[in-house]
């Protein structure tokens, strides 16, 4: 039987540039770069291993977000994906996580599978609970935080490194899975896999194809309300002085001055 | 008085200062009700009520760790049925806010995570947080249901306020479905005898400068001098020579301690995520170029293989 993997990722404003706020206090994606979220790439990546060592598998990426949200998709199609879900409605604008991960469920649900893959959060918001919120709604095994993990004969096993511990880890599917940046370098998408990624399939879904109402979504419904954004202001300027031999005794000393010794 | 439930980090009893902090910022929005899983909760009581706990509610099953996070949200959604609380606070860490979400999805809550500061506001708990690499501050508030906050450590500090924290015993009935995830082992960390990274009032981190695994006890002794955390730059996990465990930035640990040493680190974007709320930052790097003194407050531009050892040296000279 084919193993169905879902990959959630996010499209998201390229964090090596500047990021802004819009004038209703959501994350601006307009006026910014925007690109597939970099910690989801590994969630793509093992993905794609675990299909390679399945018998047989499909791996549909899937994510929520505006019209440009398909280039995230594309990308994860370019590095070996089958075919790729969006969910877009004008409705889902300043959707919050709470939101975001009930249209994410109802699409997972509505595609149908056996494992779901993320990263580890996201590169903008940063939160870090979409999967734990996602095995919640699903009601399946949630296995995140994996720095290593394995599917074998329908059962997942991984290994969590936490603060304090690390725990191996072990459910059988159907589970939500997410990955670290230490699970393994996600691959470049070759020439080959862009050319043939355009050829495949991505379909676009509304709000009522997956079964949301408007009223579960948007900025207007969201759990949280935003106040206010302000930039933080730029640090003063502060001391540089270069090493003339006596380096370490300035910065003892600045230290001293400061009470940290 | 509203009650706020404050869930209790602890290792086997012994309570974590970002819970201390908690209680804190529970007490500036109602009284303080901890709820400790685990064993250990009459060693951990004592603390709890000093702190300002008015009660501890307590629950030791096995569940807890045979199973990873969902037996915990079982505990913690029994402790808010029994409490009817005005706000739930719980650390941020990496498990915390995995409890922290699923209760909100579960009582219909909204949810806000690593909150660095809080306060009571006219419409409810408005919480600060650091965004974008920290290049944004916001402020918000849970406006669905009951809000569900995860604050970082070092938001605040902790205050004594003695209360009655009894210990009374929480029922908690874990789910068959919160036992799909097995715990198999646990492994759990050797201590270095050195702070907790996201918790220590001073971190020394290393990076890609230091050239090596091995060069890496001169942070160690630097950290050691003045009681610090060591941290390390993506760069110099990535290659090998320090654990994840205290990789510092987007990927790894945020940390906000009083004095941030950043030593043979450039200053990337996902560097600065990680430690950019620091309230002082100093830094040795040889390149005169490098963005990381753009946020210092004092840099030394040199060898950090000449200007570390003499600041070691000097520190170690000066507590005599």
């Amino acid at each position: 039987m084919t193993m169905r993997i879902v990959v959630c990722v996010k499209y998201v404003p390229d964090a090596t540039g500047d990021r802004y706020f819009a004038d209703d206090l959501t994350t601006d994606r307009e006026a910014v770069d925007g690109l597939l979220s970099e910690l989801d790439e590994y969630a793509v990546e093992q993905a794609l291993q675990i299909a390679e060592a399945a018998d047989d598998a499909e791996i549909t990426v899937l994510t929520v977000g505006p019209e440009d949200a398909k280039d995230a998709l594309r990308k994860a199609l370019s590095m070996g994906a089958d075919k790729a879900l969006h969910v877009e409605d004008d409705a889902l604008h300043g959707t919050d996580v709470l939101g975001t991960s009930l249209v994410l469920a109802k699409a997972v649900e509505h595609t149908g599978y056996d494992l779901v893959l993320c990263g580890m959060a996201s590169t903008d918001g940063g939160m870090g609970v979409l999967p734990a919120i996602l095995a919640e709604r699903l009601g399946v095994p949630q296995m995140t935080l994996l720095s290593e993990l394995a599917v074998q004969d329908g059962v997942v096993t991984g290994r969590r490194d936490g603060d304090s511990a690390s725990e191996e880890l072990r459910a059988v599917l159907p589970a939500v899975v997410s990955v670290t940046d230490q699970s393994g370098e996600a691959r470049y998408p070759s020439f080959k896999g862009i050319m043939a990624a355009k050829k495949k399939p991505l379909e676009s879904l509304d709000l009522s194809d997956v079964g949301i109402e408007e009223d579960q979504v948007g900025l207007e419904n969201a759990w949280t309300t935003v106040l206010e954004a302000t930039k933080r202001p730029a640090r003063t300027a502060g001391t540089i002085v270069n090493d003339e031999g006596e380096g370490g005794k300035q910065l003892a000393a600045y230290l001293a001055d400061g009470r940290f010794v | 008085m509203a009650e706020v439930l404050v869930y209790v980090d602890h290792v086997d009893g012994a309570v974590r200062k970002p819970t201390l902090e908690l209680l804190a910022l529970a007490r500036r929005i109602g009284e303080p009700v901890a709820v400790f899983l685990g064993a250990g909760a009459d060693t951990a009581a004592p603390t709890l009520a000093e702190y300002g706990a008015t009660k501890v509610l307590a629950a030791e099953v096995p569940a807890f760790d045979a199973y990873l996070v969902a037996p915990k949200v079982d505990a913690l959604q029994a402790a808010y049925e029994a409490v009817s609380p005005a706000a739930v606070l719980v650390p941020s860490s990496a498990e915390g806010k995995e409890i922290a979400a699923r209760l909100a999805v579960r009582t219909g809550s909204g949810l806000i995570t690593d909150a660095v500061d809080l306060e009571a506001g006219e419409e409810g708990s408005v919480a600060t947080q650091s965004v974008f690499a920290a290049a944004f501050t916001t402020k918000s508030l849970v406006s669905r249901g009951t809000p569900v906050i995860t604050v970082k450590p070092n938001s605040a500090a902790p205050e004594v306020a003695p209360a009655a924290g009894a210990v009374e015993q929480l029922a908690v009935t874990v789910a068959d479905a919160s036992k799909g995830t097995e715990v198999v082992s646990r492994t759990p960390r050797e201590s270095t005898g050195r702070p907790e990274l996201t918790e220590a009032a001073i971190v020394v981190s290393g990076g890609r400068g230091l050239n090596g695994r091995e060069n890496f006890h001169l942070i160690e002794s630097l950290a050691d001098s003045v009681g610090a955390a060591v941290g390390a730059s993506r760069a110099a996990v990535d290659a090998g020579w320090y654990p994840h465990a205290n990789q510092v930035g987007q990927t790894g640990k945020s940390v906000s301690p009083q004095l941030y040493v950043a030593v043979g680190i450039s200053g990337a974007i996902q560097h600065r995520a990680g430690m950019q709320t620091s309230k002082t930052i100093v830094a040795v790097n040889k390149d005169a170029e490098a963005p990381i003194f753009d946020l210092v407050d004092y840099g030394v531009v040199g060898d950090l293989f000449e200007v570390v050892p003499q600041l070691t040296e000097e520190i170690s000279a000066r507590k005599g």
